[in-house]
């Protein structure tokens, strides 16, 4: 090394120094009823925590500064359990401190690396064994075995394949057809143009025939938020607009950008936010992302009204709704 | 021999007999533990990880890990008649009948905020202190590999009961998988049996969580402790330590009553917060249905950094050839938590491959004689900080008047900003204590008495560090940067040389340093 | 019943009751205004003209001296008296300033005054009228099961799973609903004021609107059963108090543990 200085001498482990305890027998004894004491305060804790299991009532409330009104019965378990393990070890530690020997030991390291004629033996025993099986001769085993071997972790992974179907167009399909009808959730209720005023909003989904259960997975796809706004505050494509009716604009709550249920909607500035990631979408430009890491609008649900007045979807959405996939084409 | 002493030696003579354990529990009652409070950090994660085995166990002794729909029909007012999962349910069930339930499952949950809390704070100690080093590289990767399964294990335990927190998340995740290019709606139908949400996930997640990854968890922790019981502890550096030797308390009985009882101590603690503050009040949340969501929908602290990533992400999705591919998930999702753990994961090697060091080490850093380390350290903190900070941007909107446009805006560009200037403030800081050291070892420390002297001059009188003192501030040893054939086009292959003169310039940047006072600085005062 | 007379002792009470009476007689909804409109008396014509002089003096700098709006505020026409009763009434408005929303605040009418205005801007066209205390009898009425699935679906997206509000965009939040009058939480739904959308009587009816109350209601009392609430919010609290008071205390007894005893 270039600059070689000598570095300061290491004075070595300083005296140890003796702790009251050691000396003077007083204070042993308090260390050592102080470590009873806190033994003692565990035995108290449990019982606490038995009085409490067995005594207070599971709909008992109690008003504790702080924590505001709470259940006595949970608080008192707890506590009796905290003060219970707590004390155990706040006792043991304790004791180590102040009454156990607090001398301080070294132990010497010794190097990882095993000594020069054991690694020689050891390579030397290696290759005698991978001779012996002849591995570096008996070329065609060695790949034989290779290709098994590779082959037979192919087992196990084909045996998850029954975890699940094949996506094929499932992504891509909600319920909603032409004229299904939109009904309120909850509640079901079809929906008139003239229930909405302007500056409302609606949770809808797909009407069901009477023999089908509405499933989560149906939920998942098919929930729309509607919202009805003045028709001239929409800044649409005319197509879009004939998506619309009387000022009333739907779109898939569930979100672009990964799936959250987007249905907050501001009435005044007529944004969507999604509570997930914050995706804003603007409402009367066919929600057009203008803040967030959404990168898609919301699909918009063409809708019309049916011969009784009801509003209906008038065809399926024309893309697939929620977040992105591989397979998807716009 | 009394009669007890008499039946202990037995016992201790049947058991060596037939395992030979004497000689191996002699050796080993005796081993050396040092002492200091951030060698614990490790030991709250080890004893939390305890805390869930036996809480979790309880739990699962009523959950009811399916999506199977039911009608609740227990206690709880604001619910009833309410459509639910079983799991859901299940989880009521525990909170509201079953004594001592609710406790268990905070219990749980504390427990496990607390084990990933740990479990950074641990890495942080060690990466900080330089404890990663040869020969405990391997102990570092499997503390990498520990978090990373500890972030999937929490996940998939806050998503069991089914609510509409948990329930949100699994949408997030499921966005995620199917976000991945070629297989990714195929891996997701393969996990969810189908559609989003389906009725496989929640009881296929349980196995994982109760099953899978705990014996997982137990291998690697298994492991862990072998390496560091096998390897020894590093130690501070101080008089009397050195690489050579370990200094500290013997496992019996002083360790052992130490470390026994501080297992008591965490699960006190943990009990404590359980029994006097809420978490995850999954009734109040309600059931998992895809059309509902609460504002300020987040994940727990340890997901908090990847929510950041993901809600500051560029609105970037490609479309071309009939395929998507939304980078605005993959990157912030998959791409750059790859990058930070595998270099995180690599790091040691990455280090000892800059400053050329191959040797053991067991005598830990203090962080500002590493400022390289220590800067990019605090740089690493910088950047999860900011990510934290955006994951949770809507509650600190609400509760700091500001906007979450402002702090989105502010994160996506104090991510790329703040972190360098970490790093540069962090490395002038060490620097500067590194100066304080040599002050205080050459001129003592201001002992605040003034003298005056002949001349009517008032001084302060300087009391110089004991020898114990200088010491620990001078004992770390101060390497010249490497040298390496940068120049010499000759011999050396061309790619080398640009990675030479990458690894050169790396390696001085890692020596800079406040030259430290030697003994003949010290003679030399002893002159005055 | 007990919820009753509470609100009868209500201070807003008497003179709601007479605005609502006058209003049941003739401006609300215009199905009965034909055969009431010979009926309208001489003290629903003096509290228009008191609210008039209100307005004149308070509201038309901004909102124009017919109530027609402005550039910076809306037009009042329509609106109903639910809609003044509720901004007015829980001091939003006037706004102290123009910030990006109106804040709750004492409020600067009086009673009598808030309902003045309220029959002024009602005479103007009809709207959404003051809901009284015989519509608002959630606690008979309401279901509070059904009212939070009602809540999870239309209201906790901005309001939160407890209803302890949230943030919007661009700095504007959804405020709490705890300690919020059944009234207010009322006219809030038909009138949607600020940011908040409309949520009509077709589509969330008049009995789920009162569910919604009577969980919210319900919500606010209810105790907590795991320790302190820490506010509500999800685990952004929960993560920072296992960092700070977890670990710290943790960490702190580490720091004993290894210290040598005297």
């Amino acid at each position: 090394m270039s600059h070689e200085v000598a570095n300061l001498s290491d004075p070595g482990l300083p005296a140890h120094v003796h702790r009251a305890a050691d000396s003077d027998p007083k204070a042993e004894k308090k260390a050592e009823r102080q470590v009873a004491t806190l033994f003692g305060l565990s035995a108290v804790g449990t019982i606490l925590f038995i009085v409490s299991y067995i005594y207070i009532p599971l709909d008992l409330f109690i008003f504790v500064p702080i924590l505001g009104s709470t259940n006595a019965h949970q608080l008192s378990l707890g506590l009796g359990l905290a003060i219970s393990l707590l004390c155990i070890g706040l006792g043991a530690v304790h004791w180590a401190k102040t009454l156990m020997p607090d001398n301080e030991v070294i132990a010497q390291r010794h190097e990882f690396r095993s000594p020069e004629s054991e690694r020689k033996e050891f390579v030397a025993a290696a290759k005698e064994g991978a001779n012996a099986a002849g591995l570096g001769r008996r070329s065609l085993i060695k790949r034989s075995l290779g290709l098994s071997l590779g082959l037979v972790g192919l087992s196990p992974l084909l045996l998850l394949r029954d975890l699940g179907p094949l996506p094929g167009k499932e992504l891509e399909k909600t319920s909603w057809k032409t004229g299904t009808r939109l009904v309120t959730d909850p509640g079901n209720r079809p929906i008139k143009p003239s229930d909405l005023e302007v500056g409302a909003v609606a949770q809808v989904l797909p009407q069901l025939n009477p023999d089908e259960e509405r499933t989560l997975n149906n939920i998942g796809k098919d929930a729309v938020l509607l919202i009805r706004l003045r028709v001239e505050d929409f800044q649409l494509s005319p197509e879009r607009l004939a998506w619309t009716h009387e000022g009333i604009i739907a779109f898939s709550k569930i979100c672009s950008h990964m799936g959250c249920a987007v249905a907050l909607y501001e009435q005044q500035t007529k944004h969507l936010l999604c509570p997930c990631h914050q995706s804003t979408f603007d409402v009367p430009r066919a929600a057009k992302v203008i803040f967030g890491p959404a990168a898609r609008p919301l699909p918009q649900l063409a809708i019309t009204v049916d011969t009784e007045g009801y509003l209906v979807a008038q065809k399926p959405f024309t893309e697939p709704v929620g977040p992105s996939f591989w397979e998807r084409s716009s | 021999m009394t009669s007890r002493q008499k039946t202990a030696a037995s016992v201790a003579n049947y058991v060596d007999e037939r395992t030979g354990a004497a000689a191996w529990m002699k050796k080993n009652l005796t081993k050396v533990f040092p002492d200091h409070w951030s060698f614990m950090l490790g030991e709250v994660a080890l004893y939390s990880f305890i805390i869930l085995l036996l809480s979790g166990t309880f739990l699962s002794l009523w959950f009811d890990p399916s999506q199977r729909e039911v009608l609740y029909q227990g206690d709880y007012q604001p619910l009833s008649g309410i459509k639910m999962s079983a799991a859901y349910a299940s989880t009521l069930h525990i909170s509201f009948d079953i004594r001592g339930g609710l406790l268990m499952r905070q219990i749980h949950h504390w427990a496990a905020l607390l084990f990933m809390a740990a479990i950074v704070a641990h890495l942080l100690r060690v990466f900080f202190t330089g404890a990663f080093r040869k020969p405990r590289e391997f102990n570092w990767i499997i503390g990498v590999g520990l978090l990373t399964l500890g972030i999937v294990e929490g996940f998939l335990g806050y998503s069991l009961p089914d609510d509409l927190l948990s329930g949100t998340g699994i949408r997030i995740a499921e966005a995620i998988i199917q976000a991945l290019p070629v297989v990714g709606s195929y891996l997701s139908f393969f996990a969810f049996g189908g559609a989003f949400p389906g009725e496989a996930f929640i009881p296929r997640i349980f196995t994982v969580h109760v099953l899978l990854l705990p014996g997982i968890f137990l291998a690697l922790i298994t492991v862990h402790l072998m390496l560091v019981w096998y390897q020894k502890h590093t130690q501070y550096p101080g008089p009397g330590r050195t690489e050579k030797n370990v200094v500290g308390y013997p496992l019996m009985p002083i360790y052992m009553a130490k470390a026994g009882g501080f297992f008591f101590i965490v699960f006190g603690i943990t009990a404590f917060l359980s029994a006097v503050a809420s978490i995850n009040p999954i009734w109040l949340y309600g059931p998992y249905t895809p059309g509902q969501i609460s504002a300020g929908s987040q994940p727990d602290w340890y997901m908090g950094w990847l929510d950041g990533l993901v809600r500051m992400a560029p609105p970037i999705e490609t479309h071309a050839f009939g395929h998507t591919i939304s980078w605005n998930i993959l990157i912030p999702g998959l791409i750059v938590p790859g990058i930070l753990f595998t270099g995180m994961a690599l790091y040691p090697f990455i280090e000892s491959w800059l400053t050329g060091d191959k040797r053991e080490h067991h005598l830990l850093d203090r962080p500002r004689n590493a400022p390289n380390r220590t800067a990019l350290g605090a740089m690493s903190l910088t950047f999860i900080l900011v990510t934290l900070l955006n994951g949770g941007n809507d509650i600190v909107a609400t509760h700091f008047s500001l906007t979450i446009n402002q702090i989105m805006w502010f994160s996506r560009f104090g991510i790329l900003i703040l972190p360098p200037i970490a790093f540069v403030i962090t490395k002038r800081l060490c620097l500067s204590l590194q100066r304080a050291d040599r002050d205080v070892v050459l001129h003592g420390v201001e002992s605040g008495t003034l003298l005056r002297l002949p001349t009517g001059e008032f001084v302060e009188v300087h009391t110089p560090l004991t020898a114990e003192q200088s010491w620990t501030l001078t004992q770390h040893e101060q390497r010249p940067a490497l040298e390496l054939p940068e120049e010499d086009n000759h011999g050396v292959a061309r790619g080398k040389v640009l990675r030479n003169k990458l690894r050169s310039r790396m390696s001085r940047a890692a020596v800079e340093e406040v030259t430290k006072p030697n003994s003949d600085d010290m003679k030399e005062i002893e002159g005055h | 019943m007990k919820s009753l007379s509470r609100y009868r002792k209500h201070r807003y009470a008497s003179p709601l009751l007479l605005v609502f009476a006058l209003f049941m007689i003739g401006t609300t909804f215009s199905v009965a205004s034909a055969s009431t409109k010979e009926s309208v008396n001489f003290a629903r014509s003096a509290a228009i003209d008191e609210g008039k002089q209100i307005f004149l003096k308070g509201c038309s700098s901004c909102h124009g001296l017919n109530a027609e709006g402005g550039k910076i505020a809306p037009s009042l026409i329509g609106v109903g008296a639910a809609s003044v009763d509720f901004q007015v009434g829980t001091g939003r408005m006037p706004m102290a300033d123009m910030t990006v929303q109106a804040m709750r605040k004492k409020p600067a009418y009086t009673a009598e005054e808030v309902a003045a205005l309220a029959v002024y801007v009602a005479s103007l066209a009809p709207g959404p009228a003051i809901p009284g205390d015989e519509i608002l009898t959630y606690e008979r009425d309401g279901n509070t099961a059904q009212g939070g699935e009602l809540f999870r679906t239309n209201c906790a997206m901005c309001h939160n799973f407890a209803g302890q509000g949230g943030a919007l965009s661009q700095g504007k939040f959804a405020p709490t609903l705890m300690g919020v009058e059944p009234k207010e939480i009322y006219e809030a739904l038909i009138t949607g004021p600020q940011s908040m959308p409309v949520f009509s009587d077709k589509i969330i009816t008049p009995a789920e609107k009162l569910s919604i109350i009577k969980w919210i209601k319900a919500a606010e009392v209810e105790p907590s059963l795991g320790g302190a609430a820490l506010g509500r919010v999800g685990p952004v609290t929960e993560g920072l108090l296992i960092w700070t008071l977890g670990l710290g205390l943790l960490i702190g007894i580490a720091v004993w543990l290894a210290t040598k005893a005297r």
